[in-house]
C-alpha cells in the first residue's frame, strides 16, 4: 500500500490521495484523468486492469454545487482496488470519456449521463440507457421531486381532507 | 346474475329457443373470453395461480390464454407498468381486436400503486381505457377470478353496434386511438 501511494504521488502529483478504510482514494482534476487513469492500468506496479464500476455522485451543498463521477478500478492479478473520483461544477457537467480505455464504460457512462446528466466528451454514442427517451430531467439529482407530480389518486379530496 | 347454464329470457317451446341477438352473442362471448396476460411482476404470479388447476380461469370459458394479442378479447394487466413499457402496451392494445377488454389488477396496474416515482407509469388508464380495476398489492386469486366475472358481466350486457358508435370512439379519442 505505502508502495503504491508513493508510486502514485510521483508519477501524477499533484493529486490528492486519501486513504479511507477500505481502498485508496485518490482525487484527480477532471482534465488530468484520462492520464491518471491510463497511468493506473498501463504502469506494471498498478496494473489496474478492470474498470469494475463507474457512477455519479451529486454535492448540490457545495459552493460551487458540484457533480462526480466515482471510478473503481480492480487489480486483477494481486487483488487490489482503487477508487478515483472527478468533480466537475454543475453549471458545466462534463467530463472525459473513458471508453477509450474500456470498452465496458460505454454502458456505464450512458447510464450515468441518463439519470446525473453529466455529459462525457468522447463517448460514442451518449443517449439515455434506462429512462424514457422523452424525458428531460435527470432524476438522481438531488433537487429532483420524489413524488410524481401524475399521481392522481392521492389527492386530499379522496380521502375527505 | 345468470350462470353460465342458464338461457337468456326469451321463448322456448319444442325444439326451438327465441331471444334477442343481442342477448345471444352476448351469452356467447361471456363464456369464450380469451384472455392475454400482460404480466410484468408479482401480481403476475398471484395470475399464474390464478391461471392454474387449483383457481382454475378456464371454468369461466377462458381456457386457452392468448399470447398473441391479435386473438385476444381481453387484455389483463398485471404489475408495474413503467413509463417506458407504456408504448408497448399501448402498442399491443391497438394490434387486438374489436371488442377488446381490458382489466387492470393490482394496484400499481390501476393507480401505480407503492412506486410513486419518476419511472413508474400512475396507472395504465393514462395510456389505454380500463373496464374493471382489481385493488390489492397483490389480489388473492379469488379477486382475480371476481375481476373476471366482473368483465364477463360487461360483456354480456354490451348493447350491439356500441363499438361502432360516437361514444366509444370518443372515448378511443381521448386515448389517441384510432
Ligand atoms: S400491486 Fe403490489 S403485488 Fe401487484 S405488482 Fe404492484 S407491488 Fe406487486
Amino acid at each position: 500500500m505505502a508502495t503504491l501511494v508513493e508510486t502514485l504521488t510521483s508519477a501524477l502529483s499533484p493529486l490528492k490521495i486519501e486513504l479511507s478504510s477500505d481502498m485508496p482514494v485518490i482525487i484527480v482534476e477532471k482534465t488530468r484523468l484520462i492520464e491518471a487513469i491510463q497511468f493506473l492500468v498501463q504502469d506494471s506496479e498498478c496494473c489496474f486492469t478492470f474498470l469494475t464500476d463507474l457512477c455519479g455522485i451529486h454535492y448540490p451543498d457545495q459552493n460551487p454545487p458540484v457533480l462526480g463521477v466515482v471510478y473503481h478500478l480492480h487489480n486483477m492479478v494481486k487483488n487490489t482496488r482503487i477508487r478515483v473520483k472527478a468533480f466537475t461544477p454543475v453549471s458545466e457537467p462534463v467530463i472525459p470519456s473513458l471508453t477509450g480505455l474500456f470498452s465496458s464504460a460505454n454502458w456505464m457512462e450512458r447510464e450515468t449521463y441518463d439519470f446525473f446528466g453529466i455529459r462525457f466528451e468522447g463517448h460514442p454514442e451518449l443517449k439515455r440507457l434506462l429512462n424514457m427517451d422523452d424525458m428531460v430531467d435527470f432524476p438522481m439529482r438531488k433537487e429532483f421531486m420524489l413524488e410524481d407530480p401524475t399521481r392522481t389518486d392521492k389527492q386530499d379530496a379522496y380521502f375527505g381532507r | 346474475m345468470p350462470t353460465m347454464t342458464e338461457s337468456p329470457p326469451g321463448v322456448s317451446g319444442q325444439g326451438f329457443f327465441l331471444t334477442s341477438l343481442e342477448k345471444a352473442v352476448g351469452l356467447a362471448r361471456k363464456n369464450s373470453i380469451w384472455p392475454l396476460p400482460f404480466a410484468t411482476s408479482c401480481c403476475g404470479i398471484e395470475f399464474m395461480a390464478t391461471m392454474a388447476s387449483h383457481y382454475d380461469l378456464a371454468r369461466f370459458g377462458s381456457e386457452r390464454p392468448s399470447f398473441s394479442p391479435r386473438q385476444a378479447d381481453l387484455l389483463m394487466v398485471m404489475g408495474t407498468v413503467a413509463k417506458k413499457l407504456g408504448p408497448v402496451l399501448k402498442k399491443v392494445y391497438e394490434q387486438m381486436a374489436e371488442p377488446r377488454w381490458v382489466i387492470a389488477v393490482g394496484a400499481c396496474a390501476s393507480s401505480g400503486g407503492i412506486f410513486d416515482t419518476y419511472s413508474v407509469l400512475q396507472g395504465i388508464d393514462k395510456v389505454i381505457p380500463v373496464d374493471v380495476y382489481v385493488p390489492g398489492c397483490p389480489p388473492r386469486p379469488e379477486q382475480i377470478i371476481d375481476g373476471l366475472m366482473k368483465i364477463q358481466e360487461l360483456v354480456e350486457k354490451e348493447p350491439l353496434g356500441w363499438r361502432q358508435s360516437a361514444q366509444y370512439k370518443a372515448i378511443l379519442a381521448q386515448y389517441g386511438i384510432e
